[in-house]
């Protein structure tokens, strides 16, 4: 504890001194800036190729070339379920949708993730808690569940950088956020017929 | 006073037994009833006690602050941060110019003025808190306006908005995904656009604010806090650069805004 708060000390010190350092680069601001608390730790203010690409202010110039080839790239990483089956059991797949804890520092590393889906999608019409940074995804399974379908959107849980580079959601296959049975719960919460997600309103 | 506080009682309990589902329209409804009365009224007294009364190896009190608009001038000082200061050489938010005059007016020492600025769930309010609280208070009404005439203060700007839109850690989470957008919110949470004027000058004229949910003042430090908390980013720290550089983003933002602080928040 006592190391912390010198920590915090040295470091507030330091960047009341150093304010015309800031164009030395980012990465150096935001090391001295945070400090590691438990799951949440200084490796995680690293990016990757993708956060990196995606993390350009309104209006920069974008290099579309790139861009394209980065989405190329996580297309070809995508990993499908080993045995072809996309499809598991709905009513898990509703847990994972309503969890929004896993990875924060104030949570258990021992609980499984959440998907957090409703903080940001309309799902079952029944639940009227949800987000609206996403498009509402009520009534899904009407898109049937064809190999294309099923592949398109285990892809997009994957990965959604695959299809819609810089996309505001989570990479919950390709982070690890969500296992591969999660994401196969999750899929049958959206395509199964007798998921709440495909029933009609009460 | 005692009526005051019975009467909140009864407001908070009403509130925590609504169910999850009551959004913000249930409460601006609760904020039109509870009119100009806000529970922050007891931390503004506390903060502004605290601002007068001698503490530390000086025994001084916060008198001979110099909050930017001479010491001891507090009316109007919080809606010029964050802001240079030169006898520190640094911009500074109202946090870190805190401690800043605690230290070196009072004598305190840094490491236990530092070592807990926000309070845990089920604390009464810390120090830093009250000031900032009563120091908001002082603004109330005043319009927004950082000062942006050092070219220190611009950088701070700069490096606020690229801070803003640096997407990290594992769920790839930036200010911005969820605060680029007007019109959006998370579950049940309306959510302010902060790269609109509008936006920014809503959140940034409500912090400090009394949260209902918590029975605290919170501060924009520790809205900041939260909000990487759950970006799954590690923790930020009060006074650091990051933390002053977005906070310029967000006052720059908000500049010409009204400063509507101590707020009341679900």
């Amino acid at each position: 504890m006592k190391c912390l708060t010198v920590g915090i000390t040295i470091a507030l010190s330091a960047s009341m001194a150093t304010w015309t350092k800031a164009s030395d680069g980012i990465e150096a601001v935001l090391q001295n800036s945070f400090i590691a608390n438990n799951q949440a730790t200084m490796d995680r203010l690293e990016r990757d190729a993708v956060q990196t690409a995606c993390s350009a202010p309104r209006g920069t110039p974008l290099d579309n070339e790139m861009l394209a080839a980065l989405r190329e790239e996580r297309l070809n990483a995508v990993v499908l379920p080993a045995n072809g089956q996309y499809l598991g059991d709905w009513q898990r797949g509703a847990e994972v949708a309503g969890n929004g804890r896993g990875l924060q520092s104030s949570d258990d590393p021992t609980k499984p993730n959440g998907g957090n889906c409703y903080a940001c999608h309309q799902l079952a019409p029944g639940e009227v808690a949800y987000g609206t940074l996403g498009p509402s995804l009520t009534g899904y399974g009407a898109r049937g569940q064809s190999q294309a379908m099923l592949q398109y959107t285990w892809t997009k849980l994957w990965d959604t950088h695959a299809y819609n580079l810089c996309s505001h959601m989570p990479r919950f296959g390709a982070q690890g956020i969500l296992t591969e049975q999660q994401l196969k719960d999750v899929m049958a919460y959206l395509l199964d017929p007798a998921s709440p997600v495909n029933q009609a309103a009460e | 006073m005692k009526r005051h506080h019975l009467g909140f009682a009864l407001f908070a309990a009403w509130l925590c037994s609504l169910p999850l589902a009551a959004d913000d329209g249930v409460f601006d409804q609760y904020r039109d009833l509870m009119g100009d009365d806000n529970p922050a009224v007891f931390v503004i007294d506390e903060g502004e006690e605290l601002w007068f009364a001698p503490q530390g190896p000086e025994s001084a009190t916060l008198e001979a602050c110099d909050l930017g608009l001479g010491p001891g001038v507090t009316s109007g000082a919080y809606v010029r941060f964050p802001r240079y200061f030169a006898d520190t050489d640094a911009v500074m938010d109202l946090e870190s110019r805190l401690v800043h005059c605690m230290t070196t007016i009072q004598g305190r020492d840094r490491e236990t003025v530092t070592a807990k600025p926000y309070s845990l769930r089920g604390d009464f309010g810390t120090e830093i808190e009250a000031l900032v609280t009563w120091l908001a208070a002082e603004s109330e009404g005043a319009a927004i306006a950082p000062e942006q005439t050092h070219a220190a203060e611009r950088a701070m700007y700069a490096l606020g908005e690229e801070i803003f839109f640096y997407r990290a850690g594992p769920h790839d989470f930036s200010c911005a995904t969820c605060h680029e957008q007007s019109g959006m919110r998370i579950r049940l949470q309306a959510l302010p656009d902060l790269t609109s004027h509008s936006g920014a000058a809503e959140a940034w004229g409500s912090w400090p604010a009394y949260r209902m949910s918590q029975g605290l003042v919170r501060t924009m430090g520790w809205r900041l806090r939260d909000c990487f908390r759950q970006q799954r980013w590690p923790e930020l720290k009060m006074g650091s650069e990051a933390s002053i550089a977005l906070q310029t983003y967000m006052a720059v933002n908000a500049a010409g805004g009204m400063m509507t602080a101590p707020g009341l928040k679900r």
